[in-house]
């Protein structure tokens, strides 16, 4: 390795060469034209879509702000729909960091054994999230299920879980902290990359264990903590494969195809988050204008999401991290 | 952090020799204990879900923790009642068609924008940044009505075939790797007369396979999982369904049986994890690099 580093050095720099200029054309062609054409256009065409009312039938007819105007003042569940992605947005990702974080200093202590915990704790967020969905809607089945069952054995009645609309959100969020292992292992990562001399250094100034995690630890791990809330945040927003799978599982019905938009939402609309509603009118009503005017209200929140992203996380700056 | 300090990091038993920073025995047993019983709650899932695939559907309905009989019947017949091999030869076409035409579309793609001095690289990044942050649903009515037009809804090509044209977050993987590999070797082979795709093939590939192999880990496992594509493009055409699609429905279609539903689960769950224990490295390798190079 170090051979061949010495070597480069010692010569001068190459000429850079037309043909190179070539090569990178051509290489990077056909993800330009990836961008282009399934990302910028229907970037774009969403917008136009917007302002139109277009059933995948008949051609788009320009109707100017009227899905706006219906969304904001006449839509009967955007505004419920639009709450419950809050509620995912606002609990379940930082309740996954919180846990991931704990679980993570546990083992970043437990030196030996490590890779084995590590095992343990990372393989659920291997699941495929339907099996997992499909898995705790057994578990927390109000008749049979052994969650139930075994708090009947301490003299606990079991409640309803994901038939229970006041519950059916907190159930997933147990599936959410069930699968953080993906976070646990970032943060696993960076707690171990934490320089040991600093601590040595707190040591010696008197600092205690709760001070050195706050003034040490923390301020390490920061930008991991930044960019794990951010994309959560970012994929709480679009929360959509979970709760469409335990309202159908749960509900117990056969959906199939746009069947699937009866099951959204069960119990009482309680799962029913804005990707789901946007799902059912544009692709089960086939209403892709008004859809379309969904995904622009989602673009704009998302966006402002992506600015506090890119603003704070070096990976995404294009002169790279280091 | 470098690529050899998160292996070196992360791979298990190379940790250091514990430091006891005056740290008590019963702070150790304190702490292996909430270990313990946290690591039997996580298991606990999984165990259910094992031994219920082995119950009779009558037993299912009793609140047994344990089979009896152990009916290993349950297996053999979803394999017969339901066409599992077509749900599974589905994902699999899915899964590594999307995975090899991502290789061969955004590694190049990937080098370009780490080692080779284009115009307007940055805005590149950042729209391809932008694109992979942003929830798909944004462009998803566009893109339905492109497929519709190609009249390729109701299959998952139109859910395979965007791979050949790139995709965005393995382009942005596999760039963050390719930063890592010394811009020297580069200028030897060049000096040595190699071609630009004689360096991409012969130097920076071999040089940068884990993160190759996470990003195709990444892939494949995102379109093995996929629930929301399927249900778009794929939903009402059930000779298209993949498994995870198929047992999303499985329960409703054949009754309330939990018994063999739990069966689907395990076939769902097993092929995952086994093939973890076998990439436990690069699986681990890649969640990191992903994470932690913000």
């Amino acid at each position: 390795m170090i051979r061949g580093a010495g070597r480069a050095s010692a010569r001068p720099a190459p000429r850079r060469r037309p043909r190179g200029r070539w090569f990178a054309i051509a290489m990077l062609a056909p993800a330009l034209l990836g961008i282009l054409v399934f990302f910028v256009y229907p970037l774009i065409a969403s917008l136009f879509f917007s302002f139109t009312s277009y059933d995948l039938v008949s051609p788009p007819e320009w109707i100017g702000l009227r899905n706006y105007e219906y969304l904001f003042t006449k839509d009967p569940k955007v505004w419920s729909a639009a709450l419950n992605t809050l509620w995912f947005i606002v609990f379940l990702t930082p309740v996954k960091i919180i846990m991931a974080l704990c679980v993570a200093g546990l083992l970043a202590r437990a030196n030996r054994a490590a890779g084995f915990w590590r095992t343990i704790f990372y393989l659920p967020s291997l699941v495929p999230p339907v099996a997992s969905v499909v898995a705790f809607v057994f578990l927390f089945n109000p008749g049979t299920g052994p969650v139930n069952h075994i708090l009947k054995v301490f003299g606990i009645e079991g409640p309803l879980w994901f038939n229970d609309p006041s519950l059916s959100k907190p159930s997933l969020m147990l599936l959410g902290i069930w699968v953080m292992g993906d976070m646990m292992v970032i943060f696993l990562a960076a707690l171990l990359d934490v320089p040991k001399d600093q601590y040595e250094a707190a040591s010696l100034d008197g600092a205690n264990g709760v001070q050195k995690v706050w003034y040490v630890t923390l301020p390490n791990i920061v930008p991991v903590l930044v960019f794990s809330l951010v994309t959560g945040l970012i994929a709480s927003l679009q929360y959509f494969t979970e709760a469409a799978v335990a309202s159908g599982v749960a509900s117990g019905k056969a959906t199939v195809g746009s069947g699937t938009a009866t099951t959204l939402g069960y119990p009482d609309g309680s799962l029913l988050t804005y990707t789901q509603w946007l799902y059912v009118r544009g692709f089960a009503n086939y209403q892709l204008g008004y859809a379309s005017a969904l995904a622009v209200l989602l673009f704009i929140v998302a966006a402002a999401f992506l600015v506090v992203l890119l603003r704070r996380v070096d990976a995404f700056n294009p002169e790279g991290a280091k | 952090m470098t690529i050899t300090d998160t292996r070196t990091l992360l791979a298990p038993g190379t940790a250091p020799r514990p430091v006891r920073r005056g740290r008590s025995f019963f702070g150790w047993v304190a702490e292996h204990t909430v270990l313990c019983v946290l690591a039997v709650l996580f298991i606990a899932p999984i165990v259910f879900v094992a031994l219920t695939s082995l119950m009779s559907s009558d037993q299912t309905l009793t609140g047994d923790l344990l089979p009896d009989p152990w009916q290993w019947s349950n297996y053999r017949e979803v394999v017969v009642s339901t066409p599992l091999l077509r749900w599974f030869g589905n994902s699999a076409l899915y899964a590594v068609c999307a995975t090899v035409f991502m290789a061969l579309s955004s590694v190049p793609a990937a080098y370009v924008l780490a080692k080779i001095k284009i115009p307007h690289a940055n805005t590149i990044f950042l729209i391809i940044i932008v694109a992979m942050l942003l929830p798909p649903q944004v462009t998803a009515v566009p893109v339905y009505i492109m497929w519709s037009k190609l009249h390729l809804t109701g299959t998952l090509l139109p859910l395979i075939l965007p791979n050949l044209l790139g995709d965005a977050f393995s382009i942005f993987l596999l760039r963050q790797f390719f930063l890592t590999v010394p811009t020297e070797y580069l200028d030897a082979a060049r000096m040595d007369g190699a071609s630009e795709f004689r360096i991409l093939t012969r130097v920076v590939i071999p040089m940068a396979k884990p993160g190759i192999a996470a990003a195709a880990i990444f892939m494949f496992f995102g379109s093995w999982n996929d629930y929301y594509g399927p249900l778009l493009y794929a939903s009402e055409n059930p000779s298209w369904w993949p498994v995870s699609y198929a047992l999303a429905t499985f329960r409703g279609s054949h009754g309330t049986d939990w018994g063999t539903t739990m069966t689907l689960t395990m076939l769902v769950l097993v092929p995952v994890v086994v093939v973890f224990f076998f990439a436990q490295r690069t699986f681990v390798e890649g969640i990191t690099l992903s994470g932690v190079k913000g």
